[in-house]
């Protein structure tokens, strides 16, 4: 079963944002998701993974097909609604997808404290393709 | 699937369990042998199929075999050490179908996971490439080549020899093979994921392997029971969608198109089986396959005799499924509302399962309550993972929403 585990740049009340970090505390939870990356290679469960780039780099785009497209750059009002990364897996049951979710929420924050970040974790559909 | 190919399949198992009995090393002669596949694969078609390809296929593992065993020193220095302490022992020779059924054994061990069993046992037994079974459960090829390779290293860590299990363990060992094929098969007739065409390539490798399995144990009803549920169920395979993909449910397809060929075999396998009376969950879902596909319009099937088959079911194992499946053959013999009763007892069970509001959907339609049953149908539409079941769960509900809307219409 494939799960798509995404996480958003919603901050984490209590948790300053990542910019205002100190490096030390940038760097290890930076390990604890390379070392979560690894865990789920070895296991043969991860099929991708990626982390975006932040709102500031973002665009937004709508076309009605008939006029230029639109582009709207950011900042944007609701840029915690953006997505910040996510990791897709396939898994033998969703409690597995649950416990890379926990695991991936528990990654330090400031001061090696397990942050508690929101993992939303969500079904893949799937087929019929050509 | 080509000719070569199909000839490649048919001999991976003979080839990897001759060159794994002679080397003792599975893990390794698995690589050797997939790597003369390959080979195959790309030299055939253009150089013309060798005198006799399994005597080609066995030389290039061996060469290749040998190549691995001689660039690893250190492990050389351990063989020679090894060499040195212990008398050679040789492989008793045996048939290729007992290597063939050794090998299949192996691969489904129940140590290992579904998710590593089955990849294995596509490569080792089935002759597919690491690609193809990648690409038939839409994962990259490194992540397919990891899961196989943790289950081959998790075959070598548990020490499990490479022979045939004998008496007891025997015994132990077929249901895990069996449940692997049955998964293998189901990967490919359920679809859940991946390219159509790749996924009913898993089904065909599912029973040719179950067909190899039951040459080799023609007198375990059991492994008849699971071929001839496999060739019940793809013989509908053709009526199964609608020219866009759609999903056609059972009540709805055009029965002229199922292949009456496979039938009579599923049928026939069934028939020689039952009386033997080893009977088992496989004979059981095959006897239900049958009646279905037996009858020669819906209203021709024989529901109690289906219901009699899933109590019989219910009293093997505890599968929700099946007492899902047993609600609905409830409601064909009583009545939906006998149906919706059963149902109840799977609220807690199959809590958030799509399948159970579905079931109720339907059930709710039957007894013409179609607000109660159009709402169904929706949540099941919103939980289940499958497009061409969320597209029929819709269309369901939009159809019966249709239909009270007609002011003259009496909805049925």
């Amino acid at each position: 079963m494939r799960y798509m585990l995404l996480m958003n740049y919603a901050d984490t009340p209590g948790v300053p944002p990542m910019s205002e970090w100190a490096p030390d505390d940038a760097r290890a939870r930076g390990e604890a998701m390379m070392a979560i990356h690894q865990v789920l290679t070895e296991s043969g469960e991860l099929v991708g993974a990626e982390g975006l780039t932040g709102p500031e780099a973002a665009k937004i785009v709508t076309h009605d097909a008939v006029g230029a497209p639109v582009v709207t750059d950011g900042p944007f009002p609701e840029s915690k609604e953006l997505l910040a990364g996510y990791w897709l897996v396939d898994v033998e049951s969703e409690d597995r997808a649950i416990e890379i979710a926990a695991m991936t929420s528990a990654a330090p924050g400031p001061g090696g404290k397990p942050m508690g970040k929101e993992i939303q974790v969500r079904p893949v559909m799937h087929g019929p393709r050509p | 699937m080509t000719d070569a190919d199909g000839l490649l399949r048919g001999l991976a198992p003979q080839v990897l369990g001759h060159v794994a009995r002679r080397y003792g090393r599975f893990d390794e002669a698995e690589d050797a042998v997939q790597e003369a596949l390959v080979a195959a694969a790309v030299q055939w078609p253009d150089e013309g199929l060798p005198d006799n390809p399994r005597g080609w296929l066995i030389a290039v593992a061996v060469r290749r075999m040998n190549d691995r065993l001689r660039n690893d020193s250190a492990r050389r220095r351990r063989e020679e050490r090894a060499a040195l302490h212990e008398p050679a022992v040789l492989p008793p020779p045996v048939s290729d179908s007992d290597d063939s059924l050794a090998l299949l054994f192996l691969c489904c061990h129940p140590s290992l996971t579904p998710a590593s069993a089955i990849p294995l046992t596509l490569r080792a037994c089935g002759g597919l490439t690491t690609a193809e079974i990648a690409r038939a459960f839409l994962v990259p090829e490194t992540t397919m080549a990891q899961r196989i390779s943790r289950a081959k290293q998790r075959i070598k860590a548990s020490g499990v020899p490479f022979a045939m299990p004998t008496g007891e363990v025997w015994a132990d060992r077929l249901p895990s093979v069996l449940h692997v094929l049955y998964l293998i098969f189901n990967e490919g007739y359920a679809a859940s994921t991946g390219a159509l065409v790749a996924r009913s390539e898993l089904s065909s490798e599912a029973i040719r392997l179950t067909r190899m399995l039951h040459a080799s144990l023609p007198a375990d009803p059991e492994v008849a029971g699971l071929l001839a549920l496999m060739l019940l169920t793809e013989a509908r395979r053709p009526a199964r969608t609608g020219p866009h993909g759609e999903l056609v449910p059972l009540a709805e397809q055009d029965r002229s198109r199922w292949d009456q060929e496979l039938i009579a075999d599923g049928v026939e396998l069934l028939t020689t089986a039952l009386p033997s009376g080893a009977v088992g969950e496989y004979q059981l879902q095959a006897a239900i396959a049958a009646i279905h596909d037996e009858a020669p319009t819906p209203a021709d099937t024989d529901w109690p005799q289906i219901l009699a088959l899933y109590g019989l079911l219910g009293r093997m194992t505890d599968n929700p499924m099946i007492a899902l499946n047993r609600a609905v053959a409830v409601a064909m013999v009583d009545g939906p509302s006998a149906g919706l009763t059963r149902l109840k007892a799977l609220d807690e069970q199959l809590a958030g399962h799509h399948r159970l509001d579905a079931v109720r959907g339907h059930l709710l339609e039957m007894s013409g309550h179609h607000d109660a049953a159009i709402t169904h149908y929706r949540t099941a539409a919103g939980r289940t993972t499958s497009l061409a079941e969320r597209d029929y769960l819709r269309s369901r509900a939009a159809q019966l929403s249709g239909e009270d809307r007609t002011p003259e219409g009496s909805g049925e």
